[in-house]
């Protein structure tokens, strides 16, 4: 089918093959003249150069004749860059195969430092998925830097440069470390306990408060505890906060996180709160845990979802304002 | 308390959102750089160094001791890491003023830092074991319910924090370091922010910063030659406690209480209202003002917001608190604490421009962490004790 005359814009080609094709064999010759050769040799071992015009300004690349004054530039080369700052610049977000990228880039004018002139090339903005909008740290001004293909693969062309990059600013630093935890017996007790549906706190024989869960120990007289007490799975809510961010952890958004004072233990535990919207979640509001079905039950607090209402009358604030 | 010891040099970065155009390393040696400078000394002149930063995992270093001490001239001196949580900035400095008190050295530089754009607190406060359930999400998921057991035990009304977070706000369009500037602020603008852990707004949250805080503390000796006037250490204190037992107070935490009393005693304070001219504290969330003028007896229990209500708290107050606009202003965690410090110490020194509060001649510098379980405070004055 021939491709029709049309108003079509560059990114809409024909994708598929052209009818004609008009190539001279082998390639035309182009004797390149002490200047431009000058250039191009340089390029080949990895560097870049401009030359000096007369008026004293550094033209990167060389051309051979000034084009603010005409005259003949004169023998004196600069070595410039590598580094540059990008001048002004155009986002290709849908490459064509022509392209010298095949992701998102950008035609960027580009000015090495010490030089007075600036490049056309492709500056890689890095891995982007077709059709991405420019990367908001791309500026004129950014630093930017060539990629020379390695050193047999140049042959002095301008696509010796394959492509600039913006310079090392950030590296990542991946972390990870791996454990073999143990809860130690006094938390293992009670997960024991919370296995079977049990919640088992230690009496605390100095000041006789129920910890839950237990540590084996009283935090505030510093002595070891023993003494095991089953608590039940009601309680009261002390004091909580409605999140309104996400939470994998949690059921819905927003969700309830309280601290929950079991019924006759000496200190609240945080969970969540559900079953009731969040803004009808009160200080003394009486609660029980919601287990998830025993079949899935583990050595672990997640076997209680979180807590639902208990239909009692709330707590007096009384009651609970040493609890806070 | 042992041998007078003097701030002779204050050095801040700004805080901002990112400051990706210096490592940790410069960050840090642009505040010290700072602090040197005020001092009128070299990296030569510095006895041993002191250094402070958030937990671990919130920016991932490790040894902070160890990566940071050719950026902070520490080669062939001693160099120490005090470690305790959001309070870190005050203990840090408390632990530096010791070492100067004791007789150990006579220069020591002292610094706090946190990147928090390249930094994740809200993750490093939520990860847990397999064997306990946190729940929480971030500090102010933690802070939120003894924010509302405050509320409820004090009868406070509800716009109190509102009051305070823009009190904090205006004073820091005062300060050139200050991160967050909103002009215009208003208590209307705050309570149009969302709720983000109820009862805790948006605009009642501290923002995330970069940025670095650093002093240099001297002996009597060292503070003569100095060419800035010095402010001189009248107290330093810290507390800590579990986070969990039975019978805490996580409103009105005893720590707090017992390293005030503390502080008050070294420095001879019987009504701190009245006797200190200005209190840089630890507020990262607005209720924590009223909050702590409770915990810090600034007044009785269940008074706090009364007082902050009546515009005392204000930079034009009788005791104004946070003229630098606080952690509600600028909040590198690993720094927050010391500058606190470090602005009280400016305060008395004459030396904080234009949120200077007139004539301050005693002022107290609070930091607090953890699940409100770590307290460090100082107090700073014009006269040599």
């Amino acid at each position: 089918m021939p491709s029709k005359p049309d108003q079509s814009t560059v990114t809409d080609l024909p994708a598929e093959a052209p009818n004609h094709v008009l190539e001279f064999p082998g390639g035309y010759t182009r004797s390149v003249g002490p200047v431009i050769g000058r250039f191009l040799s340089e390029l080949r071992d990895g560097r870049l150069v401009g030359v000096r015009t007369q008026a004293g300004k550094v033209l990167f690349p060389p051309l051979e004749y000034d084009p603010d004054s005409g005259e003949a530039v004169t023998d004196e080369y600069v070595e410039v860059g590598p580094a540059g700052t990008v001048q002004s610049w155009s986002w290709v977000s849908r490459p064509l195969k022509v392209h010298p990228l095949d992701r998102p880039f950008a035609w960027a004018l580009i000015q090495p430092d010490g030089a007075d002139t600036a490049l056309l090339h492709a500056l890689d903005m890095g891995v982007l998925e077709e059709g991405a909008e420019a990367p908001r740290y791309l500026k004129t001004g950014l630093r930017v830097r060539p990629k020379f293909r390695g050193r047999g693969k140049r042959a002095g062309s301008i696509n010796d440069i394959e492509c600039f990059e913006p310079e090392v600013t950030m590296i990542n630093a991946p972390s990870r470390l791996e454990y073999e935890l143990q809860g130690g017996r006094a938390l293992d007790r009670f997960l024991e306990g919370v296995s079977q549906g049990k919640l088992i706190g230690h009496r605390c024989g100095v000041c006789g408060q129920v910890i839950v869960p237990m540590k084996g120990l009283c935090p505030k007289d510093g002595v070891p505890t023993t003494e095991e007490v089953e608590l039940p799975d009601t309680g009261t809510v002390t004091t909580f906060a409605v999140n309104n961010l996400p939470d994998p952890r949690a059921p819905e958004v927003p969700f309830v996180s309280a601290y929950i004072l079991l019924d006759g233990a000496g200190l609240t535990m945080l969970a969540l709160v559900a079953g009731v919207p969040a803004d009808q979640v009160r200080m003394g509001m009486r609660v029980k845990a919601a287990w998830r079905p025993r079949e899935e039950w583990g050595k672990t607090m997640s076997n209680i979802k979180w807590f639902e209402p208990l239909d009692e009358p709330d707590v007096p604030f009384d009651a609970i304002k040493d609890y806070l | 308390m042992g041998n007078p010891c003097a701030i002779i040099g204050v050095g801040q970065t700004a805080y901002k959102t990112k400051r990706l155009d210096v490592s940790m390393a410069g960050l840090v040696r642009e505040a010290a750089q700072r602090a040197l400078d005020d001092a009128g000394l070299t990296w030569n002149d510095i006895d041993a160094v002191v250094i402070g930063k958030a937990p671990d995992l919130f920016e991932g270093v490790m040894m902070p001791e160890a990566y940071l001490a050719d950026a902070l001239g520490a080669r062939g001196k001693p160099m120490m890491r005090v470690h305790t949580a959001g309070s870190v900035g005050g203990s840090t400095a408390n632990v530096a003023a010791s070492l100067i008190q004791s007789g150990v050295h006579d220069r020591v530089l002292t610094v706090a830092w946190e990147k928090q754009s390249e930094s994740n607190a809200t993750w490093a406060l939520t990860v847990n074991t397999p064997y306990s359930t946190s729940l929480v999400v971030g500090a102010g998921g933690y802070f939120a319910p003894h924010i509302r057991a405050y509320m409820r035990r004090s009868g406070a009304p509800d716009h109190i924090g509102t009051l305070v977070a823009v009190k904090d706000r205006e004073n820091a369009l005062k300060n050139p370091y200050a991160h967050l500037k909103i002009p215009g602020i208003s208590r209307e603008m705050v309570e149009s922010t969302p709720m983000l852990w109820e009862p805790i707004r948006y605009l009642e949250t501290c923002p995330s910063s970069d940025g670095a805080c650093a002093m240099v503390l001297a002996s009597e000796d060292a503070a003569r030659k100095t060419p800035n006037r010095p402010a001189w250490v009248h107290g330093t204190s810290m507390r800590s406690e579990p986070i969990f037992f039975a019978g805490r107070d996580t409103v009105n935490p005893q720590g707090g209480m017992d390293a005030a009393a503390d502080v008050y005693r070294q420095a001879g304070i019987a009504d701190p209202r009245r006797e200190l001219d200005v209190a840089e504290t630890y507020v990262p969330f607005s209720w924590y003002e009223p909050m702590w003028l409770e915990n810090l007896g600034f007044c009785g229990e269940g008074e706090g917001w009364k007082l902050t209500e009546s515009g005392a708290t204000a930079l034009d107050g009788d005791i104004p608190w946070n003229a630098s606009g606080g952690v509600l202003s600028s909040n590198p965690i690993g720094a927050s604490g010391m500058i606190r410090f470090a602005e009280a110490a400016l305060q008395v020194r004459g030396l904080a421009g234009e949120h200077q509060v007139e004539g301050a001649r005693r002022a107290l510098g609070h930091a607090y962490g953890g699940g409100a379980q770590f307290f460090a405070m100082w107090i700073v004055g014009s006269d040599k004790p």
